[in-house]
């Protein structure tokens, strides 16, 4: 097994929010107790649905929030004892949406040079010339050099976040959600350059995405999360085709695959919403778990580690 | 089955700055009483366009020009808009992808059920109410009296878009037609929100226009399929026929992008389609797919290209699948 280039350890971000105007704030906990481990080389998947704190576990891994708790290692170093500049050098990201996270005013060698330029690295004669191999690399055409923004699809703008990430060099690329706002042609484009750019450069993933079929088939690794805790985690293989957590089975059942003739399933999670301001006691996920039992109500579930070196956090298997 | 709408010819056009957008270029296509069809179609096709123009709701400034529409035997292109707002929402009504488009944040979920059928029907009050429950209990929604007197901010994305669903059931209408419905919400809530309105078009005996740009969801929802390209329909036919044989090159790439656990390889890249869609601005040439088709010919780029019939799966392409030839030279 490959050394870890990125722990969590019990990690937490609580964030205090109000919900009107003249209410007092209460915690929310995006961010619930997450220990997670990304290897060198290795793709891990981290699918879950809205609000339930990928992002925000995203951004504490880039060094963009602060965890409220936790620990955060870098290569076995604490991520508080590093610098700024040393993290954005080794981890680099990929934002979901193309449109809002390029600066409209700057043109696309300005946007892709700009890390070189914020840390000073190498002679700047060089840099035009390593932007127009970053465009080579992510196959945009080098006339892109002088455009900006809103002259490209959005499939081209997220090639160009994605030679902004490269040109840095970086160990790991998180990407969090980098084709969720693309048409499927375009998707495609994109999960291949990805899957060459690491094959080439040997680089680490973190992939988030509501999408198992997306995540299925860049990952080795899958964590699933709810409501700011990883339920469970385990190979590829394991996820896809024996999940043992109610929640990744009704995740793995609602991928809606275009194979005729299979309908819709019914998926038996009622129709109640667990807000992340007031989680529900015991296991967050029991009004909506078709096998909720008692105890589920009562008492959160522990993790627990699987055979295959991951885990599921459930009552059913305690 | 006989028809319950048919569109012939329909061009949508809206004025920008560069000129004429040519959003829909001359579709055509026929909804059976009690059927489900899907509209499929990337970002930008025209989907979105087309569902309005039928329903009579395009931007003030669009265009809309049609040979014929009929709605239930009633000729749809030549009705006031009084008239029109009499079918909306009665025989005919319509969900967005955005519930709060058609919600009013103002009013209690009760108020707004009650009020659609009031409008178009001679009931009380109280019957009204009656009926607002029935439907909400049949969209899933537990408790449904207490809900009656929520409004729509307090309630979470899918449990809006259930309360929409009852809402277009109101006045028991022959055609629903919706737009996205599932695609701004988490992916199990999409799954039962489809898993219910699958169960609801056959239990009210409704026709049904779903418009996704998701051919996953097209799959397990639709009898039959109309694939959407540059504001044209270019491929349609049964669903089982479509996925088997996708006829058009444009269906056949689209197919080829989307990941399949289990059947797709891992080691292999994923097809996909090079180029962009091309600008609807100003008077189009030949077939609209040319610029990103792999079997293009010289051929293509001139005239209009027509759409091949051939036993109730008709494709839009010079070629058939065993005529076409790799391009010569790829720009
Ligand atoms: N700065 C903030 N202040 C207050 N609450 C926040 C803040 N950022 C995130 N949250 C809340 O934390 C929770 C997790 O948010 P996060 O953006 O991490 O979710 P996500 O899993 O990325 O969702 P999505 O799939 O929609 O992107 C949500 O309930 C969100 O509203
Ligand atoms: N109000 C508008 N003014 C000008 N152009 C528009 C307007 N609405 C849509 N369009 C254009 O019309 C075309 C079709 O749009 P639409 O029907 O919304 O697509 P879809 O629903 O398939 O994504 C697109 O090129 C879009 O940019
Ligand atoms: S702990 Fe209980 S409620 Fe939670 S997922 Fe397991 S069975 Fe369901
Ligand atoms: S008409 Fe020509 S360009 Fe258009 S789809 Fe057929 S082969 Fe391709
Ligand atoms: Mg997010
Ligand atoms: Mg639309």
């Amino acid at each position: 097994m490959s050394a870890s280039v990125l722990e969590t350890r019990d990690v937490r971000c609580t964030f205090s929010v109000r919900q009107g105007l003249f209410k007092p704030k209460r915690p929310l906990h995006a961010v619930n107790g997450v220990s997670l481990t990304l290897r060198k080389g290795e793709v891990l998947g981290l699918v879950g649905e809205s609000g339930c704190g990928k992002s925000t576990l995203a951004r504490m891994l880039l060094g963009l929030q602060a965890p409220t708790g936790g620990e955060i290692l870098f290569e076995g170093q604490s991520i508080g004892r590093l610098d700024r500049a040393s993290i954005t050098r080794k981890i680099q990201t990929v934002f979901q949406d193309p449109y809002s996270s390029l600066n409209p005013r700057k043109s696309i060698s300005s946007i892709v040079s700009l890390p070189l330029r914020v840390h000073k690295i190498g002679n700047p004669a060089d840099w035009q010339n390593q932007v127009e191999r970053m465009l080579d690399m992510v196959g945009l055409p080098r006339r892109v050099y002088h455009s900006y923004p809103n002259q490209l699809s959005g499939g081209q703008r997220q090639r160009v976040a994605i030679a902004r990430a490269l040109i840095m060099r970086p160990e790991v690329i998180i990407c969090d959600e980098p084709t969720s706002s693309l048409d499927v042609s375009v998707q495609a484009q994109i999960l291949n350059l990805l899957r060459e750019l690491r094959q080439e450069l040997g680089l680490t993933y973190l992939l988030i995405s509501h999408n198992l079929a997306v995540i299925d088939y860049l990952a080795s690794r899958i964590a699933v999360m709810h409501l700011g805790r990883i339920v469970e985690e385990g190979t590829t293989d394991t996820i896809m085709r024996q999940p043992s957590h109610p929640y990744t089975k009704a995740l793995l059942a609602s991928v809606l695959t275009p194979e005729p003739g299979l309908g819709v399933p019914a998926t038996d999670l009622g129709t109640s919403f667990p807000s992340p301001l007031a989680p529900p006691p015991g296991c967050t996920f029991h009004p909506r778990c078709p096998a909720a039992m008692q105890v589920c109500k009562e008492a959160a579930p522990k993790p627990r580690a699987q055979a295959d070196g991951g885990m599921v956090e459930c009552h059913l298997y305690t | 089955m006989s028809a319950i709408l048919e569109v012939r010819d329909l061009h949508v056009r809206l004025p920008v700055a560069a000129g004429e957008l040519h959003a829909v270029r001359g579709i055509d296509f026929t909804v059976r009483r009690g059927e489900t069809l899907c509209i499929v179609g990337e970002s930008g096709c025209g989907k979105s366009m087309t569902s309005l123009a039928v329903m009579g709701l395009l931007p003030r400034r669009a265009k809309r020009q049609v040979a014929s529409l009929r709605f239930d035997g009633i000729d749809l292109s030549s009705l006031s808009e009084r008239q029109m707002s009499d079918i909306r929402g009665n025989r005919m009504a319509m969900i967005f992808q955005e519930p709060m488009t058609s919600l009013n944040p103002a009013y209690t979920i009760g108020n707004q059920l009650a009020e659609a059928l009031t409008r178009h029907r001679p009931v009380s009050g109280r019957e009204a109410e009656q009926r607002a429950v029935f439907l909400l209990e049949k969209v899933g929604i537990t408790s449904a009296g207490d809900r009656l007197r929520q409004y729509p901010h307090q309630l979470s994305g899918g449990l809006r878009q259930r309360v929409m669903i009852a809402l277009a059931l109101m006045c028991d209408p022959a055609l629903i037609i919706a737009d996205e419905p599932t695609t701004a919400l988490d992916v199990t809530i999409q799954a039962q929100i489809l898993h219910l309105l699958v169960s609801l078009q056959r239990e009210f005996n409704m026709a049904l226009v779903l418009i996704t740009h998701d051919l996953g969801v097209v799959a397990r929802v639709a009898n039959r399929v109309a694939v959407m390209y540059a504001g044209e329909i270019v491929e349609v036919g049964t669903t089982a026929e479509l996925f088997a044989r996708p006829m058009h090159p444009y269906t056949e790439g689209l197919l080829r992008c989307i990941p399949i656990p289990g059947r797709t390889r891992r080691d292999e890249p994923l097809g996909s389609i090079a180029g962009l869609v091309p600008s609807l601005i100003g008077q189009q040439h030949g077939c609209g797919f040319a610029n990103r088709c792999e079997y293009v010919q010289d051929a293509c780029r001139e005239g209009s290209v027509l759409l091949g019939m051939e036993a109730g799966h008709a494709y839009r392409c010079l070629f058939t699948p065993e005529a076409r030839r790799p391009a010569e030279v790829r720009s």
